[in-house]
């Protein structure tokens, strides 16, 4: 994976398996604190206590396509090599939350990448889901939410092309924004 | 256009995307449209499927393809990815393999628009390992 969003877009996809209903995606970014933590939280079908310790291991899926599954086991290689880690909540019925923390000038950590290009392409292929993104950078913060999204749009379809474009750029405009 | 911004700008420009909506549906009614999965498993998106589904989407909006692209799961075909799906209405889906965003504007070019066959398609006697 070349950067965070790469992994990101892969671990949404996981709460999208889960059947989950809302999909939350927060970015925590502090250049204070030297720290980046991406947190994923669904409230899909959830695992229980053995199922979510055996998913860091990489010939563990739940797949039928395939016998490895390596986005956890990815994503936590790519915590811990650049001295965070990943940690994962779960419980049947609920949900799952995955968090993952970097110590953001470690040399290893790879570049976030364009976290909105994928939480569009994401949201986009899922209309039924309710997605919300919050972007936190040095305490500032700024929200997108599917609900006001489908509200303001009424019959346009999220999957439609033009909106994806619009969606991508308004989210990546509001990142910009809180950075400058 | 102005860049959309906020909510407000996104309510705005509604009007200019129900009219390219109109453009694309005027000759083909929705169900008519061509549905386009891109693999978005590990590894896809390891092999380059994010890519692959921004040329597509970029395409389609700049030509008004009567498509739609939506992401898929692991299809079991990690060894070709990423892998596209492609289902003309009244045809049987196509599955091409190894696409980079040069082949995918091929595949909307050559296939969707012309229905001209193109090198990569994932034969469908194919079977992944567990079947």
């Amino acid at each position: 994976m070349k950067d965070i969003s790469m992994h990101i877009l892969d671990i949404l996809q996981n709460s999208v398996s889960a059947k989950a209903k809302n999909i939350s995606l927060v970015i925590d970014e502090d250049i204070k604190e030297n720290r980046l933590i991406v947190v994923i939280e669904d409230d899909g079908r959830g695992m229980n206590p053995q199922q979510a310790e055996r998913v860091i291991d990489p010939f563990f899926t739940t797949r039928t396509t395939r016998k490895v599954g390596l986005g956890i086991p990815l994503f936590k290689h790519s915590a811990q090599q650049s001295g965070g880690d990943l940690r994962i909540l779960s419980a049947p019925g609920k949900g799952t939350t995955v968090t993952a923390e970097f110590i953001l000038d470690n040399i290893d950590r790879p570049p976030l990448g364009d976290v909105a290009n994928v939480f569009v392409l994401t949201l986009s292929s899922n209309p039924d889901i309710e997605f919300k993104f919050r972007y936190i950078f040095n305490k500032n913060e700024y929200t997108f939410d599917t609900v006001e999204v489908k509200e303001a749009l009424e019959d346009v379809s999220l999957n439609e092309p033009s909106v994806i474009l619009a969606l991508t750029e308004m989210i990546s405009e509001n990142i910009k924004n809180l950075k400058n | 256009m102005n860049k959309i911004k906020s909510i407000d700008d996104l309510r705005k420009m509604k009007k200019d995307l129900e009219f390219g909506m109109n453009i694309r549906e005027k000759s083909n009614s929705p169900e008519s449209l061509v549905q386009i999965r891109v693999a978005m498993a590990t590894c896809g998106i390891a092999s380059g499927a994010r890519e692959v589904m921004n040329a597509m989407i970029e395409k389609i909006e700049k030509d008004k393809i009567p498509a739609v692209v939506t992401q898929g799961g692991c299809m079991g075909y990690c060894y070709a990815e990423p892998t596209v799906e492609v289902k003309v209405p009244g045809k049987d889906p196509v599955v091409f393999g190894y696409v980079s965003p040069k082949v995918a504007v091929e595949i909307l070019e050559k296939y969707v628009l012309n229905g001209e066959l193109i090198e990569g398609i994932i034969p469908t006697n194919y079977q992944s390992i567990n079947q």
